[in-house]
């Protein structure tokens, strides 16, 4: 080790992730001050009235789906599952860029993810809650929704524990509980933040309360540090077994196009394909407009570019097995199900998602496109579309022509179904921006470890 | 040594540091002076702090460890109980303790387990929630979410001495000294 040449550990010199200049003391307040002061930007105000505006048209949506059932959206046998189960799938996907980028980065050891990781859990938590609607208003009688769990009951009857729709009730709710507990331990120490620079009576009290008398003392900081590997090191798999299991509800029923084996690592490849792209979406307005570039930098934007695009060429992949499977396998079901889907009545939505997903990525591999925040943001709002239209086309293309040509049957949409499923974008947005108001969107106190200041200069020690 | 049953009149003396760097030397120093009852107070963790004050390996391992396990046996007897005993369902004659199927929700309660117990272990170990600390009567200590680094040395310590640890505390360059009220 002693004769290593030089060299080598100048390149391994990490480059810094956030821009020169800033203090423990400058980085605290810049934060600090979305939330605590009385100016509310223009933007903020915008964007929060149009996810009010949607959340209205939830709510309105929801109120007709509870007074008159499930028959107001297009869904008819065979096509039972439709928009709810596509939108369902869409957005716990999306969920999934927030976990791996705060579990599965800090266990890798990136420190760039320190300034992005705070907003992608959030990110996460409402994504979650978008998508544990779905199931729930479809299920026809959605305030019967505890009968899933198993507990003792008059009617003596229990769930059934080999069905993946009832593995897919303990995967999510577990996911959105770890997930609000691992959010809420990365928030408590910047919740004692706010709280001692809080000038508001009132907003010192409920910081304080949530910040549950957090000192920042050594000893606190010992267990803390391990609890969050920890959180870590179990949020890690459990990530991966959320998509896992929601792609086994599709994978363990024998509908040609669905019944496959590497349905798993495809789902969970396009679920963080998705989620970064969310997460780009967010991100490259808010610091334009929080004037956060020298904390959410290029580099920021370029490395969530690059995984944006390897997991879009996993997805690309996927695809080409998919085809290569049915045409290989010799199974004519198989075979007609992708056949149907190229050319079928839903070819059009098939080919567009193609393009969006697996032909516009490929711009990202120029440098040029990846360092322009426009482009990026176009693209990701083209890979969200893509993505839906991919949950879609596997979702509506498979059940609506099965094996049984008497009983196929073409899904359209009714105007309910895309008012619930711009609703829940509504409280996506809605809960966003009022966490933007209310929290801080970067984590105050993993920036300040990421100055150069914050190292110990071990030099001169006796 | 237990705790003085006399109560000290004041909770100890606090000194404040500008950088990591000096408030790390400092709690070294008073280490090697002896002095026993310290915490040490920064705006983000550093590893070498609980080094230098010897902190005990923290125990909260063990308590996910253990939660862990409970869920993983919570999970995998529910679903044994329920499809063998409380509501077996033969369907063609397939065995009903059929456990490849009880993995995915063993799983989940092995995490979710795990994941309560991580958290109530931390709040636990660190004492949380606490209505009310002393550190907080120091008007500054406000800054040690902020940017400052402070360094406590508690009226328990047996070496405590007021004149004396405020002294010792002045040598070491801090920026202010102040005494912590109970």
């Amino acid at each position: 080790m002693a004769d290593e040449r030089p060299l080598i550990d100048e390149e391994l010199q990490p480059e810094p992730v956030i821009a020169p200049g800033y203090t423990f003391g400058t980085v605290t307040d810049q934060i600090a001050s979305v939330v605590l002061t009385r100016r509310t930007p223009v933007f903020w105000m915008a964007c929060f009235s149009a996810g009010f505006a949607l959340l209205l048209l939830l709510l309105w949506s929801v109120a007709l789906l509870f007074a008159k059932g499930v028959g107001i959206w297009g869904i008819k046998i065979p096509v039972g599952w439709g928009f709810a189960i596509t939108n369902f799938v869409w957005w716990i996907g999306i969920g999934h860029a927030g976990t791996l980028i705060s579990a599965i980065l800090l266990l890798l050891n990136q420190q760039w993810r320190n300034s992005i990781n705070r907003f992608a859990e959030a990110m996460t938590l409402f994504a979650v809650a978008c998508a544990g609607m779905f199931p729930l208003l479809h299920m026809g009688r959605p305030w019967l929704f505890y009968w899933m769990f198993p507990y003792p009951n008059t009617m003596g009857v229990q769930p059934q524990f080999r069905s993946p729709l009832v593995w897919d009730v303990f995967a999510v709710s577990t996911y959105a509980t770890v997930s609000f507990l691992f959010w809420f331990v990365g928030l408590m120490p910047d919740l004692a933040t706010l709280r001692d620079r809080a000038t508001n009576r009132w907003a010192r009290g409920v910081y304080g309360m949530l910040a549950m008398g957090w000192r920042n003392s050594v000893r606190h900081w010992h267990h803390y540090e391990t609890a969050s590997l920890l959180l870590a090191g179990l949020a890690t798999p459990l990530v991966l077994s959320v998509h896992t299991v929601v792609s086994f509800d599709f994978t363990i029923a024998i509908v040609p196009g669905w019944h496959s084996t590497f349905f798993p690592p495809y789902f969970v490849a396009g679920a963080i394909y998705s989620g970064f792209a969310m997460v780009l979406v967010l991100a490259i307005p808010l610091r334009a407009v929080y004037g956060l570039e020298g904390l959410i930098t290029e580099k920021h934007l370029d490395n969530s570019a690059k995984v944006m695009l390897a997991t879009g060429l996993i997805v690309g992949y996927s695809y080409m097995l998919e085809t290569f499977t049915a045409w290989y396998s010799g199974n004519v079901y198989e075979s007609a199900a992708l056949w149907n889907r190229m050319t079928g009545p839903y070819a059009g939505a098939y080919w567009f998602l193609i393009t969006c997903n697996v032909v516009a990525p490929q711009f990202l591999w120029f440098k040029r496109v990846r360092g322009k925040p426009i482009l990026l943001f176009l693209a990701s709002l083209v890979v969200l579309v893509g993505m839906w239209l991919e949950r879609f086309v596997i979702i509506v293309t498979s059940l609506a022509q099965d094996y049984l040509p008497s009983s196929w049957r073409i899904f359209t949409p009714t105007r309910w179904d895309w008012a619930t499923y711009l609703g829940t974008i509504g409280l996506f947005l809605f809960l966003f921006f009022l966490f933007i108001r209310l929290l801080p969107m970067i984590s105050i106190f993993e920036v300040r470890t990421l100055l150069p200041q914050a190292k110990i200069e071990e030099e001169g020690q006796a | 040594m237990r705790v003085r049953s006399v109560r000290p009149p004041i909770y100890g003396v606090m000194a404040e540091f500008n950088n990591p760097t000096a408030l790390v030397n400092a709690a070294r120093e008073a280490r090697a002076r002896g002095y026993r009852r310290l915490d040490a107070y920064t705006p983000f963790p550093i590893e070498e702090l609980a080094e230098v004050l010897h902190l005990p390996k923290s125990k909260l391992p063990l308590i996910v460890l253990i939660g862990g396990i409970l869920g993983g046996l919570t999970g995998y007897l529910m679903q044994y109980y329920v499809t063998v005993i409380y509501f077996p369902i033969n369907i063609g004659g397939r065995p009903l303790h059929s456990w490849p199927m009880y993995i995915v929700i063993t799983f989940e309660l092995t995490i979710l387990f795990a994941a309560i117990s991580a958290v109530l272990g931390l709040l636990g170990l660190c004492g949380l929630p606490m209505p009310y600390h002393p550190v907080f009567n120091v008007p500054r200590f406000a800054r040690a979410s902020r940017s400052r680094f402070f360094l406590c040395i508690q009226a328990t310590d047996p070496l405590f001495d007021r004149k004396a640890t405020e002294d010792f505390l002045e040598s070491l360059e801090p920026r202010e000294v102040a005494e912590v009220a109970h």
